[in-house]
């Protein structure tokens, strides 16, 4: 019956066309250039019209897959990534790429397929619940019930999914839905009531942040991906350096200020530095732009922020005095309100005697690990990857002490080179996530930093390296465990390592090969560092099975339930 | 402490999933919520009444309603003057010859019998929650059979929405 109806769809004489053809219309409208999914029953009429729609398809081995690929490309490139699931169990994959996204605030708009309107609600074959499902894990999401709403409902999608504080909209469409005929017309404006983001700042709280900075002696800013989001780095340095007040970055905020500006203290948090802990619990001012004091950041909030004040600027009014109480709450647009800070006039405080302690902080308290003059340090592999990238690359990691290794020892000094899952932590996040992150940005070198552990979620996705000649370089930092776990354990619960240990783990170098790409080891300073140089000179993707100092712990730490002023292991 | 929270949002399938849902996700108690038609068509008014513990607690909620793309609107009507009413149908476990002495008992709180059967009758009655636990107590020695309630809807007192709405504008950008 669905044959029919496609030859009906292209040859329609009244100018309609079924509603995958409107879909794939719609998703031209909005210029989009790269889809992630997979098929199955249920969107079999949305991929008969992708067959010869000219929009490029990535084709992952799972669903997972694809949706970090499309958070990965929407990291880098801003843009809204869009994915495709079959019903059933191919959205029920598509859950923790969902939350990761909502968490993360990642622009996607997710396609599932659905079981026939008429059959709905019956249980039917791969039936499953998908609006409910995923109604707290998306910003928005909508069941279509006519093929007529299918042009507003993604015109609105892709609005809701990009602008404000950006977040994955689902958009579940029923088989019928997508055979059934009609016109397509696409709406060129978008109308929600329930939906007007505030972007512009009230300009007295601006002047409000101006004043404060006047009188700050110690002044603090903690920078997070709302500048990222925003697209306000620049404007974010050109602040910075004109009221001279140090900066802080979150995890996800990396690269929203340059690695090696002096002004930067690093990131903040329970693996961040000391000196961007100790400003942040030292301030007098802490000004906020686009974080939203995730509790890995604050720490024991009854020690955060204790003697500051606290201007927010989040474009999510709901996140402002959420957890911290906030002086100066700024809903807006990060760079908007930078943009109006800097028509202020803008005098910095008496500030020279925190400027130098702070920098005494940083001298004192530098990062640090111990070299042993055998095993390849993880903290030395990551300096290695940044020395042979020049700091170039874009970056994607996995959860765990890689994770935290990279963001301390890969400096960023340009935006949108940091893809990594901060809210949600999801592991196997970033091989697949560096899949979207070549296909956005494919003149970049990225490098896919990931666990052993991590690795082994995802790692079906190596068959896509050579489907698209993706130049992936893959970085196992092997220390044979469940790192991060591990380390929790050996602090926390008396070196009990329960189900933290993987001794037995694949021939990576054959594994690679396998799916016919290049794979190489290295288990010392030496071999990574000529492993890495062949890896990055080699034109196509390589896989590279670092086999790191075992038991590697990472700090400095700010252990549960402490302070951010009581962090451990500062010093050797 | 107990707020009256007043929302008007898209009459779409699914909104009041999309709003129970935000409360369960948060950890918000509701003590009660209704939901009917306005004046406007296409939109409903939800009422719910909750109890927070802070008003960081009673701000998040607002917020997180107000970020619900169906939600149009969203008032903390707790101290505004307004009308809360409720509707509640009780059946009380009374032998015929006690039915006189309930008739009276009831009438101070408008309240009136809207079913009998030979062992027991229906009372209705709407008003503040105040006054329907007054009444609920009153019957409790008669015997409470069961018990329905209609959950509180409220409603702003004399001017116009309009004018509420302006000064619930400047009221949310001394907040924010
Ligand atoms: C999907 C998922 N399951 C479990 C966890 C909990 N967890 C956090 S880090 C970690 C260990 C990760 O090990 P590996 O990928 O080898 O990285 P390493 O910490 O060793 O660098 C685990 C199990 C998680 N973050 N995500």
């Amino acid at each position: 019956m669905s044959t029919k109806m496609q030859t009906e769809a292209t040859a329609a004489p009244s100018g309609k066309i079924n509603g995958a053809h409107i879909l794939v219309e719609a998703l031209k409208a909005e210029g989009v250039e790269v889809i992630f999914g997979y098929p199955g029953g249920a969107v079999l009429t949305i991929y008969d019209a992708l067959y010869d729609a000219g929009i490029r398809h990535v084709l992952t081995r799972h669903e997972q897959g694809a949706i970090h690929a499309a958070e990965g490309y929407a990291r880098v490139t801003g843009k809204t990534g869009v994915v495709i699931a079959t019903s059933g169990p191919g959205i029920t994959n598509m859950i923790t790429g969902l939350t990761d996204a909502m968490m993360d605030s990642l622009p996607l708009v997710v396609i599932s397929g659905q079981v026939n309107t008429n059959v709905m609600g019956t249980d039917a074959f791969q039936e499953a619940p998908t609006v409910g499902i995923t109604m707290p894990i998306t910003k928005h999401n909508y069941q279509v019930t006519s093929t007529r709403d299918l042009p507003r409902i993604i015109k609105e999608a892709f609005h809701i999914a990009g602008t404000g504080r950006p977040g994955p909209v689902l958009i579940d469409i029923p088989k019928n839905i997508t055979n059934e005929l009609d016109t397509f017309e696409y709406p060129e404006k978008v109308f929600l009531r329930g939906y007007q983001p505030t972007v512009v700042p009230n300009r007295m709280q601006i002047q409000k942040i101006a004043e404060a900075i006047k009188e700050a002696k110690k002044p603090v800013i903690l920078a997070g991906a709302g500048v990222l989001h925003a697209r306000a780095h620049r404007e974010l340095k050109a602040f910075v350096e004109r009221v001279k007040i140090p900066v802080v970055n979150t995890l996800l905020g990396l690269g929203s200020f340059p690695g090696s500006h002096p002004l930067f203290l690093g990131m903040g948090g329970m693996h961040g530095t000391y000196a961007a802990n100790m400003a942040l619990y030292e301030a007098d001012l802490i000004i906020n732009f686009g974080a939203r004091f995730d509790d890995r950041l604050t720490g024991n909030l009854e020690h955060f922020a204790k003697f500051a004040k606290v201007a927010h600027v989040d474009i999510d009014p709901a996140e402002i005095g959420k957890v911290v109480d906030t002086d100066i709450p700024v809903v807006g647009d990060a760079r908007e309100a930078l943009k109006m800070l800097l028509e202020e006039e803008l005098v910095p405080g008496d500030t020279a005697e925190w400027l130098n302690h702070l920098e005494e902080l940083k001298r004192n308290y530098p990062l640090w690990y111990k070299e042993d003059g055998k095993t390849l340090k993880p903290q030395r592999l990551m300096e290695i990857i940044y020395e042979l990238t020049q700091g170039d690359a874009v970056i994607t990691t996995d959860v765990g002490q890689h994770q935290m290794w990279a963001a301390q020892y890969y400096s960023f000094e340009e935006p949108h080179r940091w893809v990594t899952s901060g809210g949600l932590g999801t592991m196997g996040f970033g091989f697949p996530s560096a899949i979207g992150a070549q296909i956005g940005a494919p003149d970049k070198m990225v490098v896919a930093i990931v666990g052993d552990a991590g690795f082994q979620m995802t790692m079906q996705e190596l068959a896509v390296l050579k489907d698209y000649n993706l130049p992936i370089k893959v970085v196992i930092v092997n220390n044979h465990a469940l790192g991060m776990v591990r380390q929790w354990q050996e602090l926390f619960y008396n070196q009990r390592y329960s189900e933290s240990l993987i001794p037995n783990q694949p021939d990576y170098v054959k594994l690679a090969e396998s799916y016919g790409i290049k794979g190489l080891t290295a288990q010392n300073e030496e071999e990574a560092r000529k492993a890495l140089t062949e890896a990055f000179s080699t034109p196509g993707a390589v896989l590279v099975d670092c086999r790191v100092t075992p038991f590697e712990n990472v700090f400095p730490m700010v252990a549960p339930g402490k302070g951010i002023h009581e962090m451990e292991g500062v010093k050797p | 402490m107990r707020r009256v929270i007043s929302v008007i949002v898209n009459d779409q399938m699914g909104v009041l999933n999309r709003i129970t849902g935000l409360f369960l996700r948060r950890g918000f108690n509701i003590d009660s919520i209704t939901v009917g038609k306005t004046e406007k068509p296409g939109l409903s008014r939800i009422t719910i009444v909750v109890h927070v513990d802070d008003e960081r607690t009673n701000e998040q909620i607002l917020k997180q309603l107000h970020k619900q793309i169906d939600v149009i609107k969203v008032v903390d009507i707790t101290n505004h003057p307004s009308v809360e009413r409720e509707l509640a149908m009780i059946k009380v476990l009374s032998p015929v010859q006690r039915r006189a002495e309930l008739t009276n008992l009831i009438e101070p709180f408008r309240a009136s019998i809207i079913d009998v059967s030979l062992e027991s009758v229906t009372i209705q009655a709407t008003g503040n929650p105040e006054k329907i636990e007054a009444l609920i107590e009153l019957l409790q020695p008669y015997g409470i059979k069961e018990l329905v309630r209609t959950g509180v809807t409220a409603i702003t007192r004399g001017s116009s929405e309009r004018e509420r709405e302006m000064r619930h504008k400047h009221e949310s950008l001394s907040v924010l």
